[in-house]
């Protein structure tokens, strides 16, 4: 199983904190699981997660270029960030 | 010898003096103690701001401030570093942010201070959701942070 995290202004256009989502082929790396959130959910998630600026994080690390995944993996989405 | 770090993210408010007092270990080895406060402005980009509403990623942004503290441990002697960050509802003349470090000499308290804030600014996970008279709206990440951090 994977625990999907979207924050901020993700959170809100998308309406959804939190998924989880069984690990199989068709989400075994973050490309493959951002193109699935896509393709399974509609527009609004193509034009959220379809952006340029977006931030992935795998087990609360910022994810530089694609990963692997592996079960019980944490991935989050996330526009850039603005506190301070 | 390896500085103490401490990292807070609480929806309460904190007391400076008491947070510049926990960066002393008592054994008079510090001659310097610099540090920054922030506070939610009352306008941002020419739009008054009415209140403020910082979200987080609990656990991700913890483990990142201390990333960015135990970066500045390795780049400058430091003693100790505190950083508070609220998160939650807050308003305008509130403080939101706290970065404290204390060094046996100013230059390496000043300058990590500012690196502190500097990073934690452009990768701790933190997002704000500003309300003005018309509305509330997420905050757009700006350039010139980037600019900043890039400098160190």
């Amino acid at each position: 199983m994977l625990t999907v995290l979207f924050f901020g202004r993700f959170r809100e256009e998308l309406d959804c904190a939190r998924l989880e989502i069984e690990l199989d082929a068709s989400c075994a790396d973050l490309n493959s699981l951002q193109q699935k959130l896509v393709s399974e959910n509609g527009s609004r998630w193509r034009d959220v997660l379809g952006q340029d600026n977006v931030i992935r994080a795998l087990n609360q690390e910022v994810a530089t270029g694609n990963q692997g995944l592996a079960d019980g993996d944490e991935v989050a989405f996330f526009p850039p960030v603005t506190g301070g | 010898m390896s500085a103490t770090v401490r990292v807070r993210v609480q929806e309460g408010d904190f007391d400076v003096a008491s947070l510049q007092r926990s960066l002393l270990q008592g054994d008079a080895a510090e001659g310097a103690i610099a540090t920054f406060t922030g506070y939610v402005r009352n306008s941002n980009n020419d739009r008054p701001v009415l209140a403020l509403e910082l979200e987080h990623y609990p656990g991700m942004t913890e483990r990142s401030i201390t990333s960015i503290a135990r970066d500045a441990c390795a780049r400058w002697p430091l003693l100790a570093v505190g950083v508070v960050h609220r998160v939650g509802k807050l308003k305008p003349a509130n403080q939101i942010v706290w970065v404290g470090v204390s060094a046996k000499h100013r230059e390496a308290a000043f300058a990590a201070c500012e690196f502190i804030m500097d990073y934690l600014k452009t990768r701790a996970p933190f997002w704000k959701k500003e309300t003005g008279p018309d509305g509330s709206h997420w905050v757009d990440a700006r350039q010139s942070d980037n600019e900043r951090a890039g400098r160190w």
